[in-house]
Protein backbone atom coordinates (compact mmCIF):
# COMPACT_ATOMS: atom_id res chain seq x y z
CA UNK A 1 0.00 0.00 0.00
CA UNK A 2 1.32 3.50 -0.97
CA UNK A 3 2.79 5.18 2.02
CA UNK A 4 0.45 8.25 3.72
CA UNK A 5 2.67 11.33 4.82
CA UNK A 6 0.41 12.88 6.99
CA UNK A 7 -0.95 10.50 9.90
CA UNK A 8 -2.67 14.25 11.33
CA UNK A 9 -4.17 17.10 9.43
CA UNK A 10 -2.17 19.94 8.55
CA UNK A 11 -2.46 23.14 10.94
CA UNK A 12 -3.06 25.18 8.18
CA UNK A 13 -7.02 22.90 8.52
CA UNK A 14 -8.08 24.25 11.60
CA UNK A 15 -8.16 27.88 9.50
CA UNK A 16 -11.69 27.04 8.14
CA UNK A 17 -13.29 25.76 11.38
CA UNK A 18 -15.63 27.77 13.49
CA UNK A 19 -14.04 28.52 17.48
CA UNK A 20 -16.40 26.62 19.62
CA UNK A 21 -16.30 29.75 21.80
CA UNK A 22 -17.08 31.82 19.18
CA UNK A 23 -19.68 29.77 18.09
CA UNK A 24 -21.11 29.58 22.01
CA UNK A 25 -21.53 33.16 21.47
CA UNK A 26 -23.37 32.75 18.64
CA UNK A 27 -25.99 30.34 19.56
CA UNK A 28 -25.96 32.76 22.94
CA UNK A 29 -26.95 35.95 21.29
CA UNK A 30 -29.29 34.08 19.23
CA UNK A 31 -31.07 32.39 21.82
CA UNK A 32 -31.23 36.45 23.12
CA UNK A 33 -32.99 37.56 19.67
CA UNK A 34 -35.15 35.10 19.93
CA UNK A 35 -35.82 36.20 23.41
CA UNK A 36 -36.48 40.01 23.07
CA UNK A 37 -38.43 38.43 19.88
CA UNK A 38 -40.87 37.78 22.04
CA UNK A 39 -40.93 40.96 23.84
CA UNK A 40 -41.42 43.06 21.37
CA UNK A 41 -44.00 40.75 19.76
CA UNK A 42 -46.24 41.75 22.94
CA UNK A 43 -44.96 45.57 22.97
CA UNK A 44 -46.45 45.40 19.03
CA UNK A 45 -49.71 43.54 20.00
CA UNK A 46 -50.45 46.01 23.07
CA UNK A 47 -49.72 49.15 20.89
CA UNK A 48 -50.68 48.26 17.40
CA UNK A 49 -53.24 45.63 17.43
CA UNK A 50 -55.09 46.26 20.71
CA UNK A 51 -54.27 50.38 20.25
CA UNK A 52 -53.23 51.04 23.41
CA UNK A 53 -52.50 54.69 23.82
CA UNK A 54 -48.11 55.02 24.01
CA UNK A 55 -47.46 56.38 26.77
CA UNK A 56 -50.56 55.92 28.14
CA UNK A 57 -52.07 59.18 29.75
CA UNK A 58 -51.23 60.97 32.30
CA UNK A 59 -47.85 59.04 32.08
CA UNK A 60 -44.75 60.62 30.12
CA UNK A 61 -41.61 58.82 29.32
CA UNK A 62 -38.52 60.80 30.10
CA UNK A 63 -37.49 60.84 26.89
CA UNK A 64 -34.33 63.16 27.47
CA UNK A 65 -33.03 61.89 30.35
CA UNK A 66 -32.87 58.26 28.14
CA UNK A 67 -31.73 60.10 25.53
CA UNK A 68 -28.52 61.21 27.13
CA UNK A 69 -28.20 57.53 28.68
CA UNK A 70 -28.48 56.09 25.22
CA UNK A 71 -25.26 58.53 24.22
CA UNK A 72 -23.57 56.64 27.30
CA UNK A 73 -23.93 53.91 26.33
CA UNK A 74 -22.64 53.97 22.38
CA UNK A 75 -20.03 56.22 24.12
CA UNK A 76 -18.74 52.99 25.72
CA UNK A 77 -19.23 50.90 22.71
CA UNK A 78 -16.06 53.13 21.43
CA UNK A 79 -14.15 52.79 24.53
CA UNK A 80 -14.57 49.14 24.36
CA UNK A 81 -13.46 48.90 20.49
CA UNK A 82 -10.34 51.07 21.89
CA UNK A 83 -9.50 48.57 24.80
CA UNK A 84 -9.52 45.57 22.07
CA UNK A 85 -7.84 48.08 19.40
CA UNK A 86 -5.24 48.62 22.36
CA UNK A 87 -3.95 45.24 23.20
CA UNK A 88 -3.85 44.31 19.93
CA UNK A 89 -1.22 46.95 19.17
CA UNK A 90 0.44 45.75 22.79
CA UNK A 91 -0.79 49.02 24.09
CA UNK A 92 -1.52 47.67 27.65
CA UNK A 93 -2.58 51.19 29.13
CA UNK A 94 -5.03 51.82 26.38
CA UNK A 95 -6.19 48.32 27.42
CA UNK A 96 -7.13 49.14 31.48
CA UNK A 97 -8.23 52.58 30.21
CA UNK A 98 -10.73 51.59 27.70
CA UNK A 99 -12.03 48.66 29.91
CA UNK A 100 -12.52 50.56 32.81
CA UNK A 101 -14.04 53.72 31.14
CA UNK A 102 -16.34 51.33 29.38
CA UNK A 103 -17.25 49.36 32.84
CA UNK A 104 -17.85 53.03 34.40
CA UNK A 105 -19.99 54.25 31.24
CA UNK A 106 -22.06 51.48 31.57
CA UNK A 107 -22.78 51.50 34.94
CA UNK A 108 -23.53 55.18 34.57
CA UNK A 109 -26.21 53.72 32.43
CA UNK A 110 -27.61 51.54 34.62
CA UNK A 111 -27.68 53.16 37.71
CA UNK A 112 -29.44 56.32 35.56
CA UNK A 113 -32.16 53.95 35.02
CA UNK A 114 -32.22 52.74 37.87
CA UNK A 115 -33.10 56.43 38.92
CA UNK A 116 -35.41 57.04 35.93
CA UNK A 117 -37.52 53.79 37.54
CA UNK A 118 -38.03 55.30 40.59
CA UNK A 119 -39.03 58.62 39.21
CA UNK A 120 -41.56 57.39 35.94
CA UNK A 121 -44.74 57.38 38.41
CA UNK A 122 -45.94 54.13 36.91
CA UNK A 123 -45.02 50.72 38.02
CA UNK A 124 -45.38 47.00 35.94
CA UNK A 125 -48.98 46.57 37.72
CA UNK A 126 -50.04 49.59 36.54
CA UNK A 127 -51.38 48.86 33.14
CA UNK A 128 -50.21 46.72 29.53
CA UNK A 129 -48.01 49.66 29.01
CA UNK A 130 -46.32 49.82 32.11
CA UNK A 131 -46.24 45.93 31.64
CA UNK A 132 -43.89 46.32 28.34
CA UNK A 133 -42.16 48.94 29.09
CA UNK A 134 -40.65 47.53 32.04
CA UNK A 135 -40.65 44.42 30.82
CA UNK A 136 -38.45 45.67 27.70
CA UNK A 137 -35.94 48.07 29.33
CA UNK A 138 -35.73 45.81 32.33
CA UNK A 139 -34.95 42.74 29.96
CA UNK A 140 -32.03 44.95 28.38
CA UNK A 141 -30.96 46.06 31.89
CA UNK A 142 -30.31 42.88 32.94
CA UNK A 143 -28.53 42.13 29.92
CA UNK A 144 -26.43 45.39 30.75
CA UNK A 145 -25.69 43.85 34.26
CA UNK A 146 -24.11 40.51 32.56
CA UNK A 147 -22.36 42.54 29.96
CA UNK A 148 -20.82 44.51 33.19
CA UNK A 149 -20.01 41.16 35.00
CA UNK A 150 -18.25 40.06 31.84
CA UNK A 151 -16.74 43.78 31.51
CA UNK A 152 -15.32 43.21 35.37
CA UNK A 153 -13.75 39.85 34.89
CA UNK A 154 -12.02 41.45 31.90
CA UNK A 155 -10.80 44.46 33.66
CA UNK A 156 -9.42 42.53 36.19
CA UNK A 157 -7.57 40.11 34.31
CA UNK A 158 -6.26 43.26 32.24
CA UNK A 159 -4.93 44.21 35.39
CA UNK A 160 -3.41 41.37 36.76
CA UNK A 161 -1.48 41.43 33.46
CA UNK A 162 -3.56 38.47 31.30
CA UNK A 163 -4.01 39.30 27.48
CA UNK A 164 -1.36 40.02 24.50
CA UNK A 165 -1.18 41.11 20.95
CA UNK A 166 -1.87 37.37 19.96
CA UNK A 167 -3.84 36.44 22.81
CA UNK A 168 -7.32 38.40 23.87
CA UNK A 169 -9.96 36.09 23.79
CA UNK A 170 -11.39 37.11 26.70
CA UNK A 171 -11.75 40.73 25.73
CA UNK A 172 -12.95 39.93 22.64
CA UNK A 173 -15.99 37.81 23.63
CA UNK A 174 -17.23 40.51 26.38
CA UNK A 175 -16.91 43.14 23.06
CA UNK A 176 -18.98 41.26 20.59
CA UNK A 177 -22.04 40.66 23.71
CA UNK A 178 -21.64 44.35 24.77
CA UNK A 179 -22.09 45.88 21.09
CA UNK A 180 -25.02 43.63 20.93
CA UNK A 181 -26.28 44.87 23.84
CA UNK A 182 -25.69 48.04 22.79
CA UNK A 183 -27.57 47.22 19.63
CA UNK A 184 -30.49 46.32 21.36
CA UNK A 185 -30.62 49.39 23.03
CA UNK A 186 -31.42 51.59 19.87
CA UNK A 187 -33.94 49.08 18.96
CA UNK A 188 -35.53 49.22 22.26
CA UNK A 189 -35.50 53.22 22.84
CA UNK A 190 -36.46 53.94 19.15
CA UNK A 191 -39.42 51.84 19.53
CA UNK A 192 -40.35 52.26 23.03
CA UNK A 193 -39.41 55.83 23.59
CA UNK A 194 -39.08 57.76 19.85
CA UNK A 195 -41.64 56.42 17.91
CA UNK B 1 -22.00 37.77 3.81
CA UNK B 2 -19.71 38.22 6.60
CA UNK B 3 -21.67 37.49 10.28
CA UNK B 4 -22.24 40.96 12.14
CA UNK B 5 -21.24 39.32 14.98
CA UNK B 6 -18.34 37.09 14.02
CA UNK B 7 -15.67 39.39 15.88
CA UNK B 8 -15.62 42.66 17.64
CA UNK B 9 -14.59 44.62 15.38
CA UNK B 10 -17.55 43.71 13.12
CA UNK B 11 -20.36 44.19 15.57
CA UNK B 12 -19.13 47.53 16.50
CA UNK B 13 -19.17 47.99 12.94
CA UNK B 14 -23.13 46.62 13.11
CA UNK B 15 -23.50 48.56 16.07
CA UNK B 16 -22.71 51.81 14.31
CA UNK B 17 -25.09 50.70 11.44
CA UNK B 18 -27.74 50.34 13.65
CA UNK B 19 -27.30 53.90 14.96
CA UNK B 20 -27.49 55.14 11.47
CA UNK B 21 -30.70 52.95 10.58
CA UNK B 22 -32.25 54.26 13.54
CA UNK B 23 -31.61 57.68 13.44
CA UNK B 24 -32.96 58.18 10.11
CA UNK B 25 -36.26 56.49 11.19
CA UNK B 26 -36.28 58.09 14.22
CA UNK B 27 -35.71 61.61 12.60
CA UNK B 28 -37.85 61.38 9.74
CA UNK B 29 -40.96 59.59 11.97
CA UNK B 30 -40.64 62.45 14.74
CA UNK B 31 -41.53 65.48 11.33
CA UNK B 32 -44.45 63.01 10.47
CA UNK B 33 -45.66 59.74 10.99
CA UNK B 34 -45.39 58.94 6.97
CA UNK B 35 -42.27 59.84 6.30
CA UNK B 36 -40.94 58.14 9.06
CA UNK B 37 -42.76 55.15 7.31
CA UNK B 38 -41.00 55.93 3.75
CA UNK B 39 -37.01 56.36 5.34
CA UNK B 40 -38.08 52.53 7.16
CA UNK B 41 -39.05 51.00 3.54
CA UNK B 42 -35.94 53.01 1.86
CA UNK B 43 -33.14 52.18 4.30
CA UNK B 44 -34.92 48.61 5.16
CA UNK B 45 -34.94 47.70 1.07
CA UNK B 46 -31.28 49.28 0.70
CA UNK B 47 -29.80 46.88 3.28
CA UNK B 48 -31.61 43.99 2.01
CA UNK B 49 -30.03 44.82 -1.39
CA UNK B 50 -26.53 45.00 -0.07
CA UNK B 51 -27.10 41.81 1.76
CA UNK B 52 -28.17 40.16 -1.36
CA UNK B 53 -25.57 41.79 -3.20
CA UNK B 54 -22.74 40.61 -0.58
CA UNK B 55 -23.92 36.94 -1.34
CA UNK B 56 -22.61 36.83 -4.97
CA UNK B 57 -19.45 35.45 -5.41
CA UNK B 58 -16.57 37.62 -4.35
CA UNK B 59 -14.51 38.93 -6.98
CA UNK B 60 -10.67 37.13 -8.29
CA UNK B 61 -8.45 36.48 -5.45
CA UNK B 62 -4.82 37.52 -6.01
CA UNK B 63 -2.85 33.98 -6.95
CA UNK B 64 -1.25 32.80 -4.27
CA UNK B 65 2.61 31.72 -4.31
CA UNK B 66 3.57 28.12 -5.43
CA UNK B 67 6.67 26.47 -4.15
CA UNK B 68 7.48 23.80 -5.99
CA UNK B 69 9.68 20.33 -5.57
CA UNK B 70 13.71 20.13 -5.93
CA UNK B 71 15.63 20.69 -9.23
CA UNK B 72 14.53 17.89 -12.09
CA UNK B 73 11.72 16.56 -9.73
CA UNK B 74 7.88 17.03 -10.90
CA UNK B 75 5.34 17.39 -8.38
CA UNK B 76 1.17 16.59 -8.91
CA UNK B 77 -1.01 17.63 -6.83
CA UNK B 78 -4.43 15.69 -7.23
CA UNK B 79 -7.59 16.83 -5.66
CA UNK B 80 -10.19 14.76 -5.68
CA UNK B 81 -13.10 13.03 -3.06
CA UNK B 82 -15.89 11.36 -4.19
CA UNK B 83 -14.51 10.48 -7.78
CA UNK B 84 -11.25 9.58 -6.23
CA UNK B 85 -10.89 5.79 -7.40
CA UNK B 86 -12.53 6.82 -10.52
CA UNK B 87 -10.99 5.38 -14.06
CA UNK B 88 -10.42 8.84 -16.09
CA UNK B 89 -8.65 10.30 -12.67
CA UNK B 90 -6.47 7.46 -12.45
CA UNK B 91 -5.30 7.07 -16.52
CA UNK B 92 -4.73 10.93 -16.24
CA UNK B 93 -2.23 10.83 -13.13
CA UNK B 94 -0.77 7.43 -14.65
CA UNK B 95 -0.41 9.63 -17.73
CA UNK B 96 1.13 12.31 -15.32
CA UNK B 97 3.08 10.13 -13.21
CA UNK B 98 5.02 8.50 -16.23
CA UNK B 99 6.68 11.25 -17.70
CA UNK B 100 10.05 11.56 -15.73
CA UNK B 101 10.66 12.05 -11.83
CA UNK B 102 7.65 12.72 -10.40
CA UNK B 103 5.86 12.64 -7.16
CA UNK B 104 2.23 12.60 -6.84
CA UNK B 105 0.08 13.91 -3.48
CA UNK B 106 -3.31 12.60 -3.45
CA UNK B 107 -5.72 15.25 -1.20
CA UNK B 108 -9.70 14.05 -0.20
CA UNK B 109 -10.88 17.15 0.75
CA UNK B 110 -13.19 16.06 4.40
CA UNK B 111 -16.54 17.45 2.57
CA UNK B 112 -18.62 18.00 5.59
CA UNK B 113 -22.34 18.89 6.43
CA UNK B 114 -22.52 22.21 7.13
CA UNK B 115 -24.45 21.67 10.17
CA UNK B 116 -21.11 19.36 11.72
CA UNK B 117 -18.56 21.64 10.36
CA UNK B 118 -20.74 24.80 11.99
CA UNK B 119 -19.86 22.35 15.24
CA UNK B 120 -16.76 21.46 14.66
CA UNK B 121 -17.68 17.94 14.58
CA UNK B 122 -15.39 16.72 11.11
CA UNK B 123 -13.94 13.51 12.37
CA UNK B 124 -16.41 11.54 10.28
CA UNK B 125 -16.18 13.20 7.28
CA UNK B 126 -12.23 12.91 7.46
CA UNK B 127 -12.78 8.97 8.21
CA UNK B 128 -14.79 8.43 5.16
CA UNK B 129 -12.16 10.60 3.38
CA UNK B 130 -9.10 8.85 4.82
CA UNK B 131 -11.14 5.03 4.06
CA UNK B 132 -11.58 6.72 0.47
CA UNK B 133 -8.16 8.32 -0.36
CA UNK B 134 -6.60 5.10 1.16
CA UNK B 135 -8.36 2.72 -1.83
CA UNK B 136 -7.21 5.34 -4.05
CA UNK B 137 -3.76 4.90 -3.27
CA UNK B 138 -4.05 1.36 -3.05
CA UNK B 139 -5.19 1.48 -6.92
CA UNK B 140 -2.91 3.91 -7.92
CA UNK B 141 -0.19 1.53 -6.77
CA UNK B 142 -1.47 -1.54 -8.15
CA UNK B 143 -1.07 0.74 -11.48
CA UNK B 144 2.39 1.33 -10.86
CA UNK B 145 1.83 5.21 -9.38
CA UNK B 146 4.23 5.68 -6.27
CA UNK B 147 1.83 8.35 -4.88
CA UNK B 148 1.27 9.48 -1.07
CA UNK B 149 -1.87 11.08 0.23
CA UNK B 150 -3.65 13.28 2.98
CA UNK B 151 -6.88 13.91 4.10
CA UNK B 152 -7.57 17.90 3.37
CA UNK B 153 -9.75 20.89 4.45
CA UNK B 154 -13.71 20.35 3.77
CA UNK B 155 -13.65 23.39 1.78
CA UNK B 156 -11.44 22.10 -1.71
CA UNK B 157 -10.00 25.64 -2.26
CA UNK B 158 -8.34 25.58 1.19
CA UNK B 159 -7.22 21.99 1.16
CA UNK B 160 -5.33 23.15 -2.38
CA UNK B 161 -4.07 25.91 -0.33
CA UNK B 162 -2.87 24.08 2.78
CA UNK B 163 -1.36 21.23 0.14
CA UNK B 164 0.58 24.07 -1.84
CA UNK B 165 1.73 25.32 1.38
CA UNK B 166 3.42 21.83 2.61
CA UNK B 167 4.35 20.12 -0.60
CA UNK B 168 4.13 22.57 -3.19
CA UNK B 169 3.02 21.67 -7.06
CA UNK B 170 3.91 22.03 -10.80
CA UNK B 171 0.33 20.86 -11.86
CA UNK B 172 -2.38 20.30 -10.25
CA UNK B 173 -5.14 17.89 -11.49
CA UNK B 174 -8.73 18.73 -9.79
CA UNK B 175 -11.44 15.86 -10.24
CA UNK B 176 -14.99 16.37 -10.54
CA UNK B 177 -18.32 14.94 -11.31
CA UNK B 178 -20.01 16.09 -14.06
CA UNK B 179 -21.59 19.47 -14.94
CA UNK B 180 -25.55 19.35 -13.25
CA UNK B 181 -23.84 16.55 -10.08
CA UNK B 182 -21.09 18.49 -9.42
CA UNK B 183 -21.17 21.04 -6.15
CA UNK B 184 -17.59 21.77 -6.61
CA UNK B 185 -18.63 22.99 -10.24
CA UNK B 186 -21.36 24.82 -9.50
CA UNK B 187 -19.57 26.64 -6.66
CA UNK B 188 -17.07 27.57 -9.33
CA UNK B 189 -13.77 25.48 -7.42
CA UNK B 190 -11.89 24.60 -10.82
CA UNK B 191 -12.32 28.47 -12.14
CA UNK B 192 -11.65 29.80 -8.88
CA UNK B 193 -8.49 27.42 -8.80
CA UNK B 194 -7.09 28.75 -12.33
CA UNK B 195 -7.41 32.50 -10.67
CA UNK B 196 -5.70 31.74 -7.86
CA UNK B 197 -2.76 29.30 -9.04
CA UNK B 198 -0.63 30.10 -11.39
CA UNK B 199 0.22 26.56 -12.80
CA UNK B 200 -1.45 24.21 -15.30
CA UNK B 201 -4.83 22.40 -13.91
CA UNK B 202 -6.33 19.85 -15.00
CA UNK B 203 -9.86 19.24 -14.78
CA UNK B 204 -10.98 15.62 -14.99
CA UNK B 205 -14.53 14.35 -15.06
CA UNK B 206 -15.47 11.46 -13.64
CA UNK B 207 -18.67 9.92 -14.32
CA UNK B 208 -19.68 7.33 -11.53
CA UNK B 209 -23.32 7.02 -12.15
CA UNK B 210 -24.91 5.47 -9.27
CA UNK B 211 -21.54 3.48 -8.23
CA UNK B 212 -20.28 4.86 -5.29
CA UNK B 213 -16.41 4.43 -4.46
Amino acid sequence: MAAVDHAHPPIANQSSRVDARTLGMFLFIASEIMLFGSFFTVYFFVRVSAGTPWPTPPYELPVFVAGMNTIILVTSSFTMHWALQSIKRGNRSGLKAGLVLTFLLGLTFLLTQVLEYSRIGFAPYTNAFGSVFFGLTGLHGAHVFVGLTLLAFATIRAFRGHYTEEEHHGVEIPGIYWHFVDVMWIVVYTTVYIL
Amino acid sequence: MQNPLSSEGEAFRFLLGTVVYFALIAVAGVINAWAGLVVFIVLSVAVVWWWWRSREPAGPVEASPVRGGPEGERRILVVANETVGGEPLLEQIKQLASQGNTRVLVVSPALNTPLRHLASDEDPARAQARERLDRSLAELERNGVQASGEVGDGDPLQAMEDALRTFGADEIVISTHPEGRSNWLERGVVSSARERYAVPIHHVVVDLGDRPF
